[in-house]
């Protein structure tokens, strides 16, 4: 670990050297100091210049991030459709199996945190399927603490997730029928409930309807928060679990095209969370559980547990930011940029 | 009883037999034993004992912020790491933002090591930072600017400054109290040692001061560098280096020189206490002046004054009756105790360092009693009664009184 730190900072020097003063004018304190070790380079450090520089160093790749099986990028485009089989009756059944594990996981460059996770990542995976879907959830638990999974949605009280405490290595099959479709979410409802879900047990649970929805660029985004000294207040805010990952590594969006995001809020400690988007409007579909558009609007806010689905097209080309309106979650990690391409014919 | 004897003689045969190398040696290796089984336990704790003990999950780290400067755009922290482990910083904050930082040497802190944080940054002038460093492991750590001001640069212009500060502070105070001299030659002998036990009682709390300034101080450095037995080495220390400094001088061949070459050496002795408790206040003062903690008025000025004065007449009262010292020892004796207030406010305002301020203190305290052990063993010597008579006793408590009226108009 001691390595790697040391490789990934040396990396940051470089960049703060060479990439940092490529892409901009004025100096970044990498040049000017040229010893010791840069952390950020370019973070927060207004600079004259014509570029965004509210962070100089935008696009400049992914050097800070330590790429498990999962990253917050990759983590925007993958579903889990589960294991699908027809049954006699003619319905689909879905088979998913999650893991509950005990796992340190890198949150900010530099800053490891002891998770808990569904699967070995924060956020766990985003299980989805159509509404009337058969669900079948093997949930296994590895971790050292008794943990379940509660789902949001309709479902029997005995697949509710509370009373049947899943022990270490025990194991339980949640069953229940999509029902209706939106936008869910699914975490551990041991107690103490709030450090269960402080850990990083939850993840995002996606019914579609029937009618499906416009074809769009679909992206997944878990608001959330990480409590590293365990004082009850978050020092980091990520998307996706990674704190101003979106900010190094720019999402890539074309002009023109439909980008939909579900949008879920499980940020610990801090009553609201909120998601604002530069230079454009987004239609908005509270819980996703209606086709209609609740409004137009660029800033929507959620509370504890909250989800909604946004979407919009950019009109022009270049580099957007998106952030919580929480100017203090921005600054400690929830920020981003949509890259908007130009369309190419 | 002839076997005992028996036994006597043998030994003595041992002995002149080459037996003295023998008990030397038996008496090293006995000195030495402890020492080789300490070594070998910290050899194999170090090797392969230490899962015996389980280590905590979460690593006990410490950080501890020793300085932070502020100049135009840029805030400059300085850490050492007190904990018992190794430490890495992965993120800083300030005021609860992520920031862009340079640590140098390295973001990986040894034990007991430091390291200096650079960060670009547009304070503004009154507000109050807070300077965080999150550690790899989560933890968070934080040093605070109460009130953000630019930071004095070593510079001709705070060099005078600070040197104006320390002679207003410490110098004329003091040459003000010599001021006194010859009204002291003028009073009678009851009277003098009424004066004596005044400045004894001056001097108490000047060194009561001291002690707790330095306590005070004490409980800001890190743990690691026991600020309590820093103050107990250092009042100790300088208590007894006086004494026998008070003894080679004024002691044995006090009869050969004199009344006089006492009395003097005493003088230059509660010179010297008193110095290096204005070193420590100037310590003091500007270590303030740079934190911004300071309101650097007309009346923290004359508030030292009227305190300091004390001291100026505490100085010259030993050698107020018997032969008048000759002039140029007024001079020195008033640069003696007053002019280290002008090295400290250099000190407090460059290199300002809560470890040192302890430390002069702690020496500062132990100088002051030793020189009030000295004042009182003098005055014992000229009355049977010592400070046992109503008129000591009454100069002695009036001595204190004065200092604590005076001290309400010394505000830091």
């Amino acid at each position: 670990m001691k390595n790697q730190l040391s490789r990934r900072n040396f990396l940051h020097v470089g960049m703060g050297v060479v990439g940092g003063s490529a892409l901009l004018t004025g100096q970044s304190l990498a040049e000017k100091n040229k010893k010791g070790v840069i952390l950020n380079p370019g973070m927060g450090h207004q600079k004259d210049s014509t570029c965004p520089c509210h962070l100089q160093n935008v696009g400049k790749g992914s050097t800070a991030y330590k790429d498990g099986e999962m990253n917050p990028m990759a983590f925007l485009t993958t579903f889990d459709y589960g294991k699908v089989k027809t049954l006699p009756s003619g319905d689909v059944e879905r088979e998913y199996t999650i893991i509950a594990q005990d796992k340190e996981i890198e949150i900010a460059p530099g800053v490891q945190y002891p998770a808990w996770t569904y699967n070995g990542y924060v956020p766990g995976p985003t299980l989805r399927c159509m509404e009337g879907d058969r669900l079948k959830i093997n949930f296994i638990n590895t971790s050292h603490m008794p943990h379940t999974i509660h789902f949001h949605g309709i479902h029997p009280a005995g697949m509710d997730g509370v009373f049947e405490q899943v022990k270490t290595g025990g194991k339980f099959t949640y069953e229940f029928t999509a029902d209706p479709f939106g936008l869910f979410l699914y975490h551990c409802h041991t107690m103490p409930l709030k450090k269960h879900i402080e850990k990083g047990l939850y993840g995002t649970f996606i019914v579609d309807p029937k009618t499906p929805r416009p074809k769009a660029k679909e992206l997944v985004m878990v608001l959330n928060g990480f409590d590293t000294d365990f004082d009850g207040e978050n020092e980091f805010y990520t998307v996706n679990g990674y704190s101003n990952y979106f900010t190094d590594n720019p999402i890539n969006i074309k002009v023109g095209e439909l980008v939909r995001i579900y949008l879920v809020n499980m940020t610990e400690f801090d009553l609201l969370n909120s998601f604002h988007l530069h230079g454009n409007m987004f239609h908005l579909y509270r819980t996703g559980t209606n086709l209609r558009e609740h409004e137009i609007t660029d800033t929507v806010m959620l509370c504890q547990g909250e989800r909604c689905i946004i979407e919009f097209s950019y009109k022009y080309p270049g580099m957007y930011m998106f952030h919580a309106h929480q100017s203090e979650f921005a600054e400690l990690g929830w920020m981003g940029f949509f890259n908007v391409l130009p369309e190419v014919a | 009883m002839s076997n005992d004897r028996v036994a006597e003689e043998s030994d003595m045969l041992e002995v002149r037999r080459g037996g003295l190398f023998r008990s030397k040696l038996t008496l090293f290796l006995t000195a030495l034993i402890p020492i080789v089984v300490l070594a070998g336990m910290v050899y194999w704790f170090a090797t392969k004992g230490a899962s015996l003990i389980e280590t905590p999950a979460v690593p006990v780290e410490k950080l501890d912020f020793e300085r932070i400067i502020l100049h135009p755009a840029e805030i400059i922290a300085y850490v050492r790491n007190t904990g018992p482990t190794d430490i890495t910083i992965g993120q800083v904050t300030v005021n609860e933002a992520l920031w862009e930082a340079s640590v140098y040497p390295s973001n990986a802190i040894p034990r007991l090591g430091s390291a200096t944080i650079t960060i670009p940054f547009h304070w503004v002038e009154g507000e109050p930072y807070e300077i965080t460093a999150i550690t790899s492991t989560g933890i968070k750590f934080t040093g605070s600017v109460e009130i953000a001001k630019e930071t004095p640069k070593p510079g001709w212009r705070y060099f005078g400054i600070f040197a104006m500060l320390g002679i207003y502070v410490g110098v004329i105070p003091v040459y003000l109290g010599f001021l006194w001299f010859p009204f002291l030659r003028r009073v009678s002998k009851k009277w003098m040692n009424f004066f004596l036990s005044l400045t004894a009682g001056l001097l108490i709390f000047l060194g009561a001061d001291a002690l707790h300034e330095a306590f005070e101080v004490a409980e800001r450095t890190p743990s690691v560098f026991q600020g309590v037995a820093l103050i107990t080495i250092g009042t100790l220390l300088s208590f007894l280096v006086l004494v026998i400094v008070g003894r080679r001088t004024m002691g044995s061949q006090a009869s050969q020189k004199g009344d006089f070459y006492v009395r003097l050496t005493l003088t230059y002795m509660i010179a010297l206490g008193i110095g290096l408790h204005n070193l420590g206040e100037g310590l003091a003062i500007g270590s303030a002046y740079v934190l911004g903690e300071v309101a650097l008025g007309a009346f923290l000025v004359i508030g030292f004054a009227i305190h300091n004065i004390t001291e100026g007449f505490g100085i010259v009262a030993p050698v107020a009756s018997g032969d008048k010292p000759r002039n140029i020892h007024f001079l020195i004796l008033g640069l003696v105790a007053g002019a280290p207030a002008i090295l400290g406010t250099w000190i407090g305002g460059f290199i300002y360092s809560d470890i040192w301020a302890t430390l002069f203190f702690a020496i500062g305290a132990g100088a002051i009693f030793q020189v009030v052990y000295e004042i009182i063993k003098l005055m014992s010597r000229e009355s049977e009664a010592g400070i046992g008579n109503l008129t000591n006793f009454t100069g002695l408590v009036l001595g204190l009184l004065i200092m604590y009226v005076t001290g309400l108009f010394v505000v830091i």
